[in-house]
């Protein structure tokens, strides 16, 4: 196991292992349906691999719950953090307003 | 199932047995610590706090003061006071007593300075260690117990591994009949809409919406941006992106059951089974209230891993990550990382979690116990005057 894919419909997987860019690898998305992902990306274990592409502006996906929207572009394969998606709660900076 | 304690005159059970030399305010630290020091089986709690606080702030303290005091791990409590402060020592005494354990109080400015307080406060200290020493072990059954639940130092495998075992071994306590607290206000930020479908009724879902919208607008009136503090750097570089994701991997401590009760800090539960305590998601203020509210034991679990325990409640440490159990295993009681290396099972470790929870609590001492980690901090809620 090198990938978890937490809940049905999750967009992204969570490494367990680090995982090189380029690397193909199998995982089961959705109980049952097998499906291939090739890292774009070094992706260090921990962190998350986007299974879909992503527009900006999209809320990401994980835990079948919205943990962020995306600010740059995601192909399927790229690593997902902080360098492309961000928290939309506690945002003080943002004019003091709770958005989303 | 059952446990062996300590049955106190209120009918709470303990798991421990400590004599807590409870300064009532910070100017009464180095007295407190030098009689604990001297008496085996006794505690101090410094703390920082106790004079020039206002309003919710002092009630928030004197609350977790006297929910230390009358924890039932606790079996007679000295306290002591310098004699002028705010958080007057007859106050915790008086708060104390209804619990009918042994408490009494002395205070700096009648005894005459630091060596007489320490003498005298020495003297009654031996006489409570020498009492509780008779106390012999009762069986008693799970529901006796109140687990308080943390996660700090968390990294990705917290939400795939630990906090998911850790909510295996809360819903077979809750099962027995016992208490689960889940706290960590801020942790909750993003999951809320998820856990408020758990209220046992309307109200209850209600009252956990509004603490985390009142964390979150106290965040926003200062015009500030939570991320940096939360997620921490070190749950960044461990892969958690938002506050959102490591919030929606924290509720799994949780389990599945109703949530019976919202609780303010350090207040005591109510009802048995699942509750919700108003902690920030700092890690030593949130076990602190938790332990105010009565909880005699500990399940905390880590991935980048963390010493910390408490000073008079057992801390269990949990890990999910496996490069972590390695390199703090001294730090660490059970190896959650299994999981996430297809060994075992989330329900495996959550059964092994339960079981070490009695172990733990029939005398087992934790690694942080061994180490003597004994971290307290209060919730401070006001400003200092």
């Amino acid at each position: 196991m090198r990938l978890v894919v937490v809940h049905p419909g999750d967009m992204v997987a969570t490494a367990v292992v680090d995982i090189a860019a380029g690397t193909t690898v199998k995982i089961m998305n959705d109980g049952d349906e097998e499906m291939e992902i090739t890292t774009l990306d070094e992706i260090p274990s921990g962190h998350k691999v986007a299974l879909v592409d992503v527009p900006v502006g999209k809320p990401l996906i994980k835990y079948g719950e919205a943990i962020g929207v995306v600010t740059q572009p995601i192909k399927k394969g790229n690593h997902v953090h902080v360098h492309n998606v961000e928290s939309q709660r506690g945002r003080g900076d943002r004019s003091g307003q709770r958005v989303g | 199932m059952e446990f062996m304690g300590y049955l106190r005159p209120d009918g709470q059970v303990g798991i421990r047995n400590y004599v807590l030399i409870l300064p009532s305010v910070v100017c009464a630290n180095r007295v407190a610590e030098q009689i604990a020091e001297a008496v085996p089986g006794a505690v101090a709690l410094p703390h920082p706090a106790g004079c020039a606080q206002v309003g919710a702030d002092f009630e928030q303290t004197k609350r977790t003061l006297v929910g230390f005091g009358t924890n039932p791990n606790v079996g007679a409590v000295l306290v002591v006071g310098l004699g002028c402060e705010g958080l007057q020592p007859d106050e915790l005494v008086a708060a104390i007593k209804p619990s009918g354990k042994w408490v009494e109080g002395i205070v700096i400015q009648e005894e005459g300075g630091t060596p007489a307080t320490v003498r005298r406060g020495t003297q009654i200290a031996i006489e409570m260690s020498s009492e509780l020493s008779q106390m012999k072990r009762e069986p008693f059954p799970l529901s006796e117990l109140i687990l308080a639940t943390e996660c700090g130092g968390s990294d990705s495998t917290s939400g795939l591994a630990a906090n998911p075992a850790l909510g295996v071994a809360s819903d077979l306590l809750v099962e027995a009949g016992g208490t689960v607290i889940l706290s960590e206000t801020t942790e909750l930020m993003g999951a809320e809409h998820v856990l408020a479908k758990r209220g046992c009724d309307a109200a209850t879902g209600k009252e956990l919406v509004d603490i985390v919208n009142k964390m979150e607008e106290d965040i926003l009136r200062m015009g500030v941006d939570l991320r940096g503090s939360q997620p921490s750097p070190g749950n960044i570089a461990g892969g958690l992106t938002t506050i959102e994701e490591k919030s929606l991997g924290c509720i799994y401590k949780a389990g599945t059951t109703p949530i019976n009760e919202v609780l303010a800090f350090a207040q005591r539960p109510s009802k048995k089974g699942l509750v919700v305590m108003d902690t920030p998601g700092y890690d030593i203020p949130s076990v602190t209230g938790m332990i105010a509210g009565g909880a005699q034991i500990v399940v905390f679990t880590t991935g980048r891993g963390t010493p910390t325990g408490a000073p008079i409640a057992p801390v269990i440490k949990v890990t999910g990550n496996p490069e972590t159990w390695e390199k703090m295993r001294e730090n660490l009681d059970i190896n959650a990382g299994v999981i996430l290396q297809g060994k075992a099972t989330k329900e495996d470790v959550g059964k092994e979690i339960l079981a070490e929870v009695i172990k733990v609590a029939n005398g087992k001492q934790t690694r942080a116990e061994i180490l003597g980690h004994r971290e307290f901090a209060i919730w401070r809620v006001g400003p200092t005057v």
